[in-house]
């Protein structure tokens, strides 16, 4: 029924040569480096298009981005199959056109583009600025344009500021604003006016890179001209400028996606960064056919790329769960629970995370010593601790959004069941044990998620276990090895303090 | 070169424990627990009903069962299952460490009198029961059993060690040898509860001759008991060669191989067996001021292991396990 534990040091042994031979032959054959080393940003992004066919021809145009102040672009590719495709030239703006005579059900599209980071030419800001549009608008809403023309032109200086206090007229003639909402759209109006004052503006959709985000969209900003420079406006709240996290994806007229033959039309976005050597940047310009990367889980689309990317890092956080309980012996409240609160903090940052944590816990225990008053089921129990725990994450995030702390609102990424069981498990250990040994495994359980979110949120462990898949035996390897360890644990050595020193 | 390698290794804190064949958490888990105790049969000593009937069956006497309440609507069958006793006791059925376990001793016109003195209402004992049936004290939270007891009434020379509550004997019992055991003296710090971890006192016993050897409070040697002031070194189990024979007894009838046994010696009815453990702790190794490893490792190494009978098992331990 056992084996002994020499198959498992075979075992391990064998995992160990698979995972070094594996790294080591990624190393050589791609040329993935082991240490991250000097770096450039890449943003790997994926677009998804998706649409119903009915039968008919096809035809898909979609925009791509273009080189910008603050981004180049490296290399593109799309997934597409059946559909023949060209990037076409539309009065400067680069597109994608997919076509096919026929296709029938939901279709899938994918473009992805690799944009290299240059922050060091944002401050270029530079394009040429667009023609001059002048529409003529009619009746009440003329005036009304007009009228808070005519006010934000009095309170500016130049383009920037009016751009700025017409953006602000719109939030502030709340009413004037609605009557012009009815017949078009806010940026439609802003860059009309904006034409009619004679600063060449036009309505640009940017996207929000974030390391790992999935299903996002598009936002519309305003870009305003003033001689061959320009600034980016939101037009909500008029905030002014460029986040060099912002890429500008669409910045000519015409929809994002034209579709002719299809219905139904969804748009979303994948981002992943990458931190890549220099030299490879450079190689790849030359070498743009092939794939820049070699991702070890390359052959998987972006938007599951960025999901590995998280999910790669969980054995790590597993061994060092097993190195301090088996080696170290520190109890924690739940085994594997400090890895999941350490996925947490990676999201929340460790201080706001931290503040979390001990809020909600320490909150949900209060209200789970009520709760035991009235002598529940266990099942019913919990499952109030965890509408509990869910209804005080709704607080505290609808507070620290009240107060400015936009921080706050990432408080949503604890995981709500897990929380819920710690704090079942430490009330019942405050009513066995007391709060003496509470204090040891809330303590015992933070310290091995901060260490855990140390290690998994440092930038050569990240770098190493995405690149290298074969790693991940290497770990399987290490902890069947720590299985096997019978030796003593250090806080053992406390615990059998009266055998130390004894003379023989 | 690899000899100057073992002798700085033995100075070190890890090589003077291994030297002295102190047993650690993972050697207990990996290389006993997981290896002699078979996760089958976990369920006969976690659940002390089972333990019990198991216990009948092998004739192995146990404090009589009074009556078992397994439903909310019969806890009100409990004043007539009492009512002709004085003095009972109720625990949960599969409870650990000593949780949910209430002594009466007697009772007066405002209900029970427990063994600290104190009086419980017939209402709050009932509403105890209740939260034994929900869990409260199970191991897992799981829906439980409250087992009703009689009384175990503690032999006279065990008591003066002892501050409220029963005094009880736990042998380590591997593979039916007796190889270490401690008497768990409970005291005011740990509440009347004999658990070390709570405060209560443990006695480290020869195997040899059942006289105390060793013990500690908190980890930490102490003389004399800190409430009777009673001189530790002078106990004597009685009975010792008996109590001995019960616990070898429990190997044969669990068939787990590394065994906690909890006796406790009545002084009608002489050694009972209270409780058993798959899990037994470690702490008995300070109590007895020696490892485990070198006695566990004496009966791995016995050839034929199966075909010596209970009494050659104790008189083997008693034999090889005296205390230096």
């Amino acid at each position: 029924m056992k084996t002994g534990p020499s198959s498992v040091y075979v075992l391990a042994v064998l995992l160990l040569i698979l995972g070094a031979s594996l790294s080591i032959y990624r190393h050589v054959q791609f040329e993935v480096p082991w240490l991250p080393g000097e770096q450039r940003t890449i943003w790997s992004i994926e677009a998804k298009i998706e649409f119903d066919s009915q039968d008919a021809p096809v035809k898909a145009s979609f925009a791509t981005p273009d080189n910008q102040p603050g981004f180049e672009r490296l290399s593109e590719r799309t997934a597409s199959p059946g559909f023949g495709l060209a990037f076409v030239d539309e009065g400067g703006a680069r597109r994608a056109e997919w076509s096919i005579r026929q296709a029938s059900g939901q279709q899938t599209l994918y473009y992805q583009v690799d944009m290299v980071a240059k922050p060091e030419s944002l401050d270029g800001n530079q394009a040429l600025p667009p023609a001059l549009r002048l529409v003529s608008h009619t009746g009440p809403q003329a005036a009304a344009a007009k009228e808070l023309l005519d006010r934000a032109r009095s309170r500016s200086a130049d383009a920037y500021t009016l751009a700025r206090e017409l953006i602000n007229e719109f939030n502030t003639q709340a009413q004037l604003a609605q009557l012009l909402n009815h017949s078009q759209k806010r940026i439609v109006w802003l860059v009309d006016l904006l034409n009619q004052a004679g600063v060449p503006a036009r309505e640009v959709l940017v996207l929000n890179l974030e390391d790992g985000r999935r299903r996002q969209s598009l936002t519309s900003v305003l870009q305003v001209f003033e001689n061959d420079r320009y600034q980016l406006f939101n037009i909500d709240t008029a905030e002014q400028g460029r986040h060099p996290n912002q890429l500008i994806w669409q910045a000519h007229a015409g929809a994002l996606l034209d579709l002719a033959g299809g219905s139904r039309s969804k748009v979303h976005f994948s981002i992943i960064k990458q931190e890549v050597p220099v030299s490879r940047v450079l190689r790849e310009k030359n070498l743009s056919e092939r794939n820049l990367l070699d991702f070890s889980v390359h052959s998987l689309p972006l938007e599951d790329q960025a999901l590995f990317k998280g999910i790669l890092l969980i054995p790590m956080g597993v061994m060092i769960v097993v190195f301090l309980r088996i080696l170290v012996g520190i109890r924690t409240s739940g085994t594997f629970m400090p890895v999941l609160i350490a996925m947490a903090f990676i999201q929340t940052n460790l201080v706001p995370g931290l503040i979390g944590f001990s809020l909600i816990v320490g909150v949900g225990l209060v209200i789970r010593s009520y709760l035991s008053r009235h002598n529940l089921l266990l099942v019913a129990r919990i499952s109030a601790v965890i509408i509990t725990v869910i209804i005080l994450i709704a607080i505290f995030a609808i507070l620290a959004y009240r107060l400015g702390l936009t921080e706050g609102l990432k408080i949503t990424f604890f995981p709500m069941i897990i929380l819920s069981w710690t704090i079942e498990r430490i009330s019942i250990l405050w009513e066995e044990e007391g709060p003496s040994e509470v204090l040891t495994q809330v303590g015992g359980s933070l310290f091995v998620a901060v260490l855990a979110y140390a290690v998994m949120s440092n930038n050569l462990v990240r770098h190493l276990t995405f690149n290298f898949l074969g790693l991940q035996f290497v770990f399987m390897a290490v902890v069947l090895l720590c299985g096997n360890y019978t030796g003593y644990r250090l806080t053992e050595l406390r615990r059998f303090k009266p055998f130390i020193g004894r003379p023989d | 070169m690899l000899a100057a390698v073992k002798k700085i290794w033995a100075r070190t804190a890890y090589g003077q424990l291994a030297n002295q064949g102190v047993l650690g958490m993972n050697r207990r888990n990996h290389s006993y627990i997981a290896r002699y105790n078979p996760r089958h049969l976990y369920p006969l000593v976690d659940n002390k009903l089972k333990t019990k009937r198991l216990a009948e069956e092998y004739s192995v006497r146990v404090p009589k069962l009074v009556g078992a309440i397994e439903n909310q609507h019969d806890i009100i069958l409990l004043d007539s299952l009492v009512a002709k006793l004085q003095g009972f006791c109720i625990k949960p059925c599969k409870g650990s460490g000593g949780k949910g376990i209430i002594v009466i001793t007697g009772r007066d016109a405002r209900g029970f009198i427990k063994a600290n003195g104190q009086v419980i209402t017939a209402e709050n004992l009932h509403r105890h029961i209740s939260n034994i049936l929900a869990g409260l004290f199970s191991l897992g939270g799981k829906p439980d059993i409250a087992l009703i007891e009689t009384l175990i009434h503690a032999d006279e020379r065990m008591t003066a060690f002892t501050y409220e509550g029963v005094p009880d004997l736990r042998v380590i019992v591997f593979c039916g040898f007796p190889v270490m055991a401690m008497m768990r003296l409970s005291c005011k710090a740990s509440g009347g509860k004999a658990n070390l971890h709570q405060g209560a006192v443990g006695v480290g016993i020869d195997i040899k001759t059942g006289a105390a050897v060793n013990a500690i409070q908190n980890g930490a040697s102490i003389k004399v008991h800190p409430d009777t002031q009673q001189e530790l070194s002078a106990l004597q189990v009685p009975a010792w060669q008996e109590l001995l024979e019960l616990a070898c007894g429990c190997y044969d009838m669990t068939g787990l191989g590394y065994l906690g046994v909890d006796l406790v010696l009545d002084r009608d009815l002489g050694p009972l067996l209270l409780e058993l453990n798959a899990r037994p702790g470690l702490s008995i190794q300070i109590a007895n001021k020696a490892g485990l490893l070198p006695r566990l490792q004496a009966v791995e190494q016995l050839k034929k292991i199966e075909r010596y009978s209970n009494l050659e098992r104790v008189a083997f331990a008693r034999e090889h396990f005296a205390a230096l």
